[in-house]
């Protein structure tokens, strides 16, 4: 229970205190899973829709395809990207390996299957009740998926807040190819996971409350800006 | 108004989207592969600011346990290799894919157990016999388990007494697979035996119920050697930058650095670098 303790007021201490170090860490973390979510959205959302949209053989499968994909285990996605990008690997003469853009592609390998499978759930529910209308307008396939995309942002950001939750807990795949280079690589994760290490660990649990808090931040932001842009243009 | 709030956020989006692949920028540095126990102790901490600010040169240390350390190597993913098992690093050498291995500094490792001590080995000087005993015992001992340079000496240990940890794995001898600190949290929850480089030991938080019960014997000299990645095997090394790095740990400047560092207040490596490599 001390230890629980003296977590609380460590961690009360970090963000009273915001030592140098912890907010290149922090904005780092930021900067890693914000990015995988956006590049994961590229892929995922497009994907998603046309899954939905789409009948073409192989449908179905694509889609189980893509609800088991969200349960890929980090350390194992860590592991193929850092073969991909090692010097030895097909990637290798990019030099990507331990830098954090190689940590944005491994979290958006993580990150795309959720947005995907979440928008082709969002997307097929809305086709159901658009799908009469597209058809007495003439409306191709494109144009659906744009439309649909549009009249649906709302709920879709649920699916890339849990896509963030995604990026910014797990810690399996970006130890592996960031390696988790001091004022380099080093995220909130991987420093939970070195304090837990040096046996820190009421600073280890401060740390993680931080980030706890931090994707509070990341959710309450996205919520009123979804709130109030719904007021606005309904 | 809320256009403009709109438009802010999306530029602040594609300035956080944009900048991970800014800081790849035309930075001096190198990746170094090490041992966990230099990192978790601080000792590059207190070195690499000095190495900076002495030669131009950033390093980057991706600390993981000799073994996974030697693979990153051998692939060609760092450009330096510090690590501490002498036959490991010259069969590296050896095989061509170092260049030279030069001693740096040693520390030693020891013994760490319950206080309660359950075998008996308190200042026993002989640490092969000690082991014998937790074996005889029963007395569960954790291991490393992932090949890092902590866990091939404990291996040959065992060798020694003739113990099989292998057919005990799973009963008193556990192995956790994990890195050192690791390794420790796991035998200061289950109140057992461990062997433990002094560095992490010393700047280990989680001691609970544990103990050092033996240290000193000649068998537990833990030394560390550096080696240059073959350039020949992989043109992409920066081979003058790490041998600029591996000089200045062997200058009499880096080696007085590495003898003043302190954990705890106490000295955790002894620098020992002779100028010649083999």
């Amino acid at each position: 229970m001390d230890d629980m303790r003296a977590a609380f007021l460590t961690a009360l201490g970090l963000l009273v205190g915001l030592d140098r170090d912890l907010v290149a860490i922090v904005w780092l973390s930021l900067r890693v899973s914000l990015s995988a979510v956006g590049l994961a959205s590229l892929l995922g959302l497009p994907l998603g829709a046309i899954v939905a949209i789409w009948r073409f053989p192989g449908r179905t499968a694509v889609g189980v395809m893509l609800n088991a994909m969200m349960g890929l285990p980090p350390v194992v996605v860590g592991l193929t990207v850092y073969l991909l990008l090692s010097r030895t690997g097909p990637l290798g003469q990019l030099g990507l390996l331990f830098t954090p853009t190689a940590m944005v592609l491994a979290q958006s390998l993580l990150v795309t299957p959720i947005i995907a499978a979440f928008t082709q759930q969002t997307m097929a529910d809305l086709y159901e009740e658009y799908a009469e209308q597209f058809r007495s307008l003439g409306v191709g396939p494109g144009r659906a998926i744009w439309t649909l995309l549009w009249d649906g942002r709302f709920s879709l950001l649920t699916g890339l807040l849990a896509g963030f939750g995604r990026a910014s807990a797990e810690v399996g795949a970006v130890i592996i190819v960031g390696g988790n280079i001091h004022h380099v690589t080093r995220v909130m994760t991987t420093t939970i996971a070195l304090e837990t290490s040096k046996g820190n660990l009421a600073l280890a649990l401060a740390l993680g409350i931080f980030l706890m808090l931090l994707v509070l931040a990341v959710n309450a932001v996205a919520m009123v800006v979804r709130d109030t842009a719904k007021r606005v243009y309904g | 108004m809320l256009r403009r709030i709109v438009l802010t956020l999306v530029v602040a989006a594609g300035y956080v989207m944009a900048s991970p692949l800014s800081t790849l920028a035309a930075e001096r540095f190198i990746t170094v592969a090490s041992t966990t126990s230099t990192e978790n102790s601080g000792l590059f901490r207190y070195l690499l600011p000095l190495v900076q600010q002495d030669s131009g040169i950033a390093v980057r240390v991706v600390a993981v346990g000799t073994g996974q350390a030697m693979a990153l190597a051998q692939r060609g993913d760092a450009d330096v290799l510090l690590v501490h098992h002498r036959p490991s690093e010259e069969q590296f050498v050896a095989e061509g894919f170092g260049v030279r291995r030069y001693d740096v500094m040693y520390n030693d490792f020891v013994l760490v157990g319950p206080r309660t001590d359950p075998a008996g080995v308190k200042g026993m000087t002989d640490v092969a016999a000690a082991l014998a005993q937790i074996a005889a015992r029963h007395a569960v001992f954790v291991s490393r388990g992932d090949d890092s340079g902590t866990h091939k000496l404990e291996l040959g240990l065992w060798q020694t007494v003739g113990v099989n940890v292998r057919a005990a794995s799973g009963t008193w001898y556990r192995e956790t697979g994990a890195g050192m600190g690791g390794t420790l949290n796991i035998a200061s929850g289950l109140e057992a035996y461990a062997l433990t480089d002094r560095g992490t030991w010393l700047s280990f938080r989680n001691r609970g119920t544990l103990a050092m019960l033996i240290e000193g014997d000649p068998r537990l000299f833990n030394q560390y050697g550096v080696i240059l990645v073959n350039p020949a095997k992989h043109k992409h090394i920066k081979a003058k930058d790490g041998q600029a790095f591996i000089d200045w740990l062997l200058s009499d400047r880096g080696q007085q650095a590495i003898a003043t560092f302190r954990l705890e207040g106490e000295q955790a490596f002894f620098p020992n670098a002779r100028k010649s490599g083999s």
